[in-house]
């Protein structure tokens, strides 16, 4: 019987997976939180019938869900991997809902493409209502055709941002401003240096082109070296500070700038999901989960692809998932898809080289600024707990203040807080979907065969 | 895009959504921008829009901490929004 490769995410990089495991002959079964597939990238209003970026390759990954030898399982949350019985939990069912079916998998081979959310640094105000990570804003408008807000702020660093403001016009906001926090000679040198090996990734200036006209068509001034320092109001956002930032990001005093909104959305890059691959034991690399070149992670049966391994946006995530698929169906992946994933790496490595993040990034901060919203630590208990000799080491530190110890699970806070504390970033969380104690008692149904 | 109307009440109010909106993007379509508060009482709703912050928690038909944000929003639906005190 042919090997059956479990993908767990049907992003660009799971669904690419799909084909080509598909193509190698595997059986599959792909595992998805959503209702329909497409992760965060090919987000659509209900009922929508087409996505607009990569829509030919997305629309015919998306049939192959249809075929005999794959199964589709959307609205499924992996909430567990046991390593040592090399089984994967699953709850299927309405979203935290009770009465989910709780099933279990045991795969020849694993494929995570479980992806990125929105970093967001904190600053003064970040918890107010009003405030949304970029991600928030594009899903919303993306997906539900949905404005955060009338006048709308969009700041932070990378070329999300742009999307972010595109989608945010396209459902009637005004975007008073974008504003990129790195300065204009960084981003230059990151995206210029070499530019021929940009060439696999043409498409992308096209898309940039794009962006820019319609920012300037809606009049929006798109800023370089200027950041959001503090969002203000009682209940929700009513103004925005923003700053002049130098090149590590420290405010250049006297440049302070305050605008009326009723939204600002923020992104400072993305944090992978990484809780399924730390639970079958993958070695991490700077938080990433560390791949070989046919993207198997450091534990046998287990591949990663997409933004788990690092941020490169859809057409990187879709080259790593096509190779992930074909070495998990137990075939050499063809030197043309390896090629293709590595150009996309280059990209990668652009995007991270152009759009850092400033390390001066704690001066936005005050004594009483919440650090961890879950828990409303501030930034001043952890200063003063850091320095504490009755609490050394991270541990005491998340006990002692109860940073990362609410609902999120540290997800928001976690690498702000490492940061902050100079610890390491801690991301293994046994659950690594909630799940009700009734749930977690009730009977399991196993795989058949 | 269909355009389905649907129907939920929050904490009574009645409101009128689309089908395939998430119960987030419902609430937030009405001009609702928060719907839960802390600990220390602040309010809250919507940050991360991808079921990662935990932010946006309510009750969905008495079952308390369904994230707004993941839960598609069905005919009928009964919210209520909830504080942190309530489940802790």
């Amino acid at each position: 019987m042919s090997r059956h490769v479990v993908i767990v995410g049907a992003g660009p990089a799971g669904l690419a997976a799909v084909e080509h495991a598909l193509r190698a002959g595997a059986r599959v079964t792909v595992l998805d939180q959503a209702e329909s597939p497409g992760g965060q990238y090919h987000r659509r209003p209900p009922g929508a019938d087409a996505a607009r970026h990569g829509r030919s390759d997305f629309d015919r990954r998306r049939r192959l869900l249809a075929h005999p030898r794959c199964r589709w399982w959307p609205g499924a949350a992996v909430w567990a991997f046991d390593r040592v019985e090399n089984r994967l939990h699953v709850l299927r069912g309405q979203p935290d809902g009770s009465g989910r079916r709780r099933l279990t998998l045991v795969p020849d081979a694993l494929i995570l493409a479980t992806g990125a959310h929105d970093r967001t640094l904190p600053f003064p105000g970040w918890e107010l209502p009003g405030v949304y990570t970029a991600g928030a804003a594009q899903a919303l408008a993306k997906g539900e055709r949905v404005a955060i807000g009338g006048r709308v702020l969009v700041a932070g660093a990378g070329p999300f941002l742009l999307p972010v403001a595109e989608s945010l016009l396209d459902v009637g906001a005004e975007v008073v401003a974008v504003l990129e926090a790195n300065p204009f000679t960084t981003v230059r040198k990151g995206w210029s240096a070499r530019p021929w090996r940009l060439a696999a990734q043409a498409g992308k200036a096209g898309e940039l082109g794009r962006y820019a006209a319609t920012l300037a068509r809606h009049r929006v001034p798109y800023r370089f070296g200027r950041a959001v320092i503090e969002a203000r109001g009682a209940d929700s956002v009513r103004e925005v500070v923003t700053a002049g930032v130098r090149a590590d990001w420290s405010i250049i005093p006297g440049t302070e700038r305050t605008y009326e909104v009723d939204a600002v959305c923020v992104g400072h890059g993305f944090v992978p999901q990484p809780e399924l691959a730390v639970a079958a034991g993958c070695v991490l690399d700077g938080g990433f989960v560390k791949v070989d070149g046919e993207q198997r992670t450091t534990v046998d049966g287990v591949f990663a692809a997409g933004e788990i391994t690092g941020i490169g946006g859809a057409v990187t995530s879709a080259a790593e998932g096509a190779v992930a698929g074909r070495a998990a169906a137990g075939e050499k992946p063809a030197p043309a898809l390896i090629r293709a994933r590595d150009r996309a790496l280059t990209f990668a490595g652009r995007l991270a080289s152009a759009h850092p993040i400033g390390t001066a990034w704690r001066s936005w901060l005050r004594e009483d600024t919440i650090v961890c919203r879950c828990e409303e630590t501030t930034y001043g208990e952890l200063v003063r707990a850091t320095t504490d000799p009755a609490r050394p080491g991270p541990h005491a530190l998340k006990l002692g203040t109860r940073a990362g110890l609410g609902p999120c699970q540290g997800r928001m806070c976690g690498p702000a807080v490492s940061e902050l504390c100079g610890g390491t970033e801690r991301h293994h969380r046994p659950i690594a979907q909630p799940i009700r104690l009734g749930e977690l008692a009730a009977r399991t149904e196993g795989e058949p065969g | 895009m269909s355009d389905r109307p649907i129907r939920i009440t929050v904490d009574g109010e009645a409101l009128t959504g689309i089908a395939g909106q998430s119960v987030a993007g419902v609430l937030l379509a009405a001009g609702r921008i928060s719907w839960r508060t802390t600990r220390s009482g602040a309010p809250r709703g919507v940050f991360c829009g991808i079921g990662a912050c935990f932010d946006c928690l309510l009750t969905v038909n008495d079952v308390p901490d369904v994230r707004a944000c993941r839960r598609p929003a069905a005919d009928g639906d009964e919210i209520r929004t909830q504080s942190r005190e309530e489940n802790t």
